[in-house]
């Protein structure tokens, strides 16, 4: 019975594993430091995006604030290293922890909220945290943390002559999510998110706690999160509000998987390939003179998925049967 | 034996509305009852009251031996309460069988299991062969049907049916009825909402009449048909034989 839902699940798992070791092996090929930073970027942003998925794209809570979730992991980390010399193994899990309580305490209030007013809060409350930051002197205010170089090695999780490091742990980053995704994805929550985003009034009548559906997914999207923005802080050293916090980097989770295929266990991963590096060179090579023709190819882009495949990208892959779920 | 569903002097009020006044009802296990009335008479409103949407103003529900007044929707469906909407409520973007699937996983968190109950429900309402198609692609009575299994998939000890036979064609109306009196032989019992009388009339056991929010009359369904009050609810005092 069902072994073709089964056969999908393994399927599924067999390609991500043949895209994981395919990705391991390009730096292989490809020595040009510019091109791997992209990866490396074009990585974090998957897993950044998967995790935005699972509240926003699974369980319906359109989340445009998840920037200070990432802000969150970036800072705890980069602090407790600055300020008490925490290993930022132990700051990223922190960091972790300390989003997923501050998402639930946020949820608290704002899952009483539906749609347009959800939204409208993530974005309020994000920015206000990030006015927080700003004039905090001890987090370093608006100047930020510069983060001590000790020396390169994976206990101190800092590599100056190398992007390697950064690229295998962003791909672990990367599995992980998608790990998390595919297994979240067949299990009770699973369920109970896609049932409260499609209809919550029918999903309470069948049992399911929607208070609590939402407060599970918050949790475990901003910790995958803030790990990632840990990461970032270890990436690029050095960290201010803006730079961690902004706006941009919420609408930088969503878009991916808004463009690969909401909802949908591939999407986030299709969307960062196509978008991220898309984003990178246009920036690297017609952006940079001021006038923005960067951003409108980018927006061109945008436009044109959305009118071609309003599902996703992911819509390519199900060949003839548009109506066809995702998966 | 006690009975399985017993609503103790319900009140609601909207505002100044009053959809429900002083209304006792109870329903016996294995029953079917039709719980019937005109337009406007606090039929969806109890019913909502039952399957726990809202709290009563006043007044207590009972099920299964247990004060469910102050409990949740989700907790009731756990004692037992399952239903379905008069508007359908299907979870669009998800298949047939994961709509069920929801249903299922109130009595296991284990998948394997859970899909296993999920087909069976959908073997027994008919549905086995659209299991992979999104909901939102079924017709009208399908996702009526659809309703039905979710909720059967909870495995109830109640049915709350809310007009799942209104608007359907006769043939659909037909297999609607089948499917309810099946559903009673597993040992369900059902309450079910309807104003087209002619439908629920030969299906039911017992039909309890609201009208403007009381209990107006209940009996056996042949002896409610003809009771004047009835008629006089439904058509207005001209027609009322005899009164």
């Amino acid at each position: 019975m069902d072994t073709s839902f089964a056969q999908r699940r393994r399927r599924d798992l067999i390609i991500a594993a043949c895209c994981a070791v395919a990705a391991a092996l390009v730096p292989l090929f490809v020595k040009d430091v510019y091109i791997q930073n992209i990866m490396v970027l074009t990585l974090m942003y998957a897993a950044l995006s998967q995790s935005w998925n699972i509240l926003s794209g699974y369980c319906g809570q359109i989340s445009l604030g998840h920037a200070l979730y990432f802000g969150l992991g970036a800072y705890t980390t980069a602090l407790l290293f600055t300020k008490f010399g925490v290993l930022p193994w132990f700051g990223m899990f922190a960091g972790g922890v300390i989003s997923a309580l501050i998402a639930m305490a946020l949820g608290y209030p704002c899952f009483r909220l539906r749609g347009h007013y959800f939204v409208i809060a993530t974005i309020v409350i994000a920015e206000t945290a990030l006015l927080l930051f700003q004039n905090w002197d001890w987090a370093g205010a608006a100047l930020g943390i510069d983060i001590p170089v000790r020396r390169d090695s994976w206990l101190y999780f800092q590599f100056t002559r190398s992007k390697l490091p950064y690229f295998y742990f962003a791909l672990a980053l990367a599995c992980v999510a998608w790990l998390v995704t595919w297994w979240l994805e067949d299990s009770k929550w699973g369920f109970w998110w896609r049932a409260v985003k499609d209809n919550p009034d029918a999903a309470e009548s069948l049992g399911v706690v929607v208070f609590d559906s939402k407060m599970g997914a918050a949790a475990v999207s901003a910790f995958l999160t803030a790990v990632g923005g840990s990461f970032y802080a270890q990436f690029v050293s050095y960290i201010d509000p803006e730079s961690v916090m902004g706006f941009q980097f919420s609408l930088l989770m969503a878009l991916p998987a808004v463009l690969g295929g909401i909802g949908t266990l591939w999407g986030p991963v299709l969307g960062a390939v196509v978008l991220i590096p898309l984003t990178e060179l246009t920036r690297s090579y017609i952006g940079g003179s001021g006038r923005g023709v960067d951003l409108i190819v980018y927006g061109a882009l945008i436009v044109a998925i959305s009118l071609a495949r309003p599902e996703g990208l992911i819509g390519l892959f199900s060949r003839g049967h548009p109506k066809e779920p995702a998966r | 034996m006690t009975a399985l569903l017993e609503t103790r002097g319900v009140w609601q009020r909207f505002g100044g509305l009053i959809a429900n006044s002083d209304v006792s009802i109870s329903v016996g296990r294995g029953e079917i009852v039709g719980l019937i009335g005109p337009n406007g008479a606090g039929k969806s409103t109890l019913f909502n009251l039952i399957a726990g949407v809202l709290p009563p103003t006043q007044g207590s529900i009972w099920f299964d031996g247990e004060d469910v007044t102050k409990m949740p929707a989700a907790v009731r469906c756990q004692r037992g309460i399952g239903r379905t909407f008069q508007v359908v409520k299907s979870f669009e973007t998800m298949t047939v069988i994961d709509n069920v699937i929801v249903g299922a996983l109130i009595r296991t968190t284990v998948m394997r299991e859970a899909r296993r109950k999920a087909h069976e429900v959908l073997e027994f309402a008919g549905l086995a062969a659209r299991a992979n198609v999104l909901a939102s692609d079924l017709v009208p009575s399908e996702k009526r049907r659809l309703e039905v299994a979710r909720a059967l998939a909870t495995e109830p000890k109640l049915l709350l049916l809310d007009e799942v036979l209104t608007g359907l064609t006769p043939t659909e109306a037909q297999t609607g009825v089948d499917l309810v009196r099946r559903v009673r032989d597993t040992g369900i019992t059902v309450l079910m909402v309807e104003h087209v009388m002619e439908i629920v009339m030969p299906l039911v056991d017992r039909a309890i009449v609201l009208d403007l929010g009381k209990v107006l009359t209940e009996g056996k369904p042949a002896d409610v048909v003809r009771d004047p009050k009835v008629i006089t609810a439904y058509l207005g005092d001209r027609h009322a034989v005899g009164a």
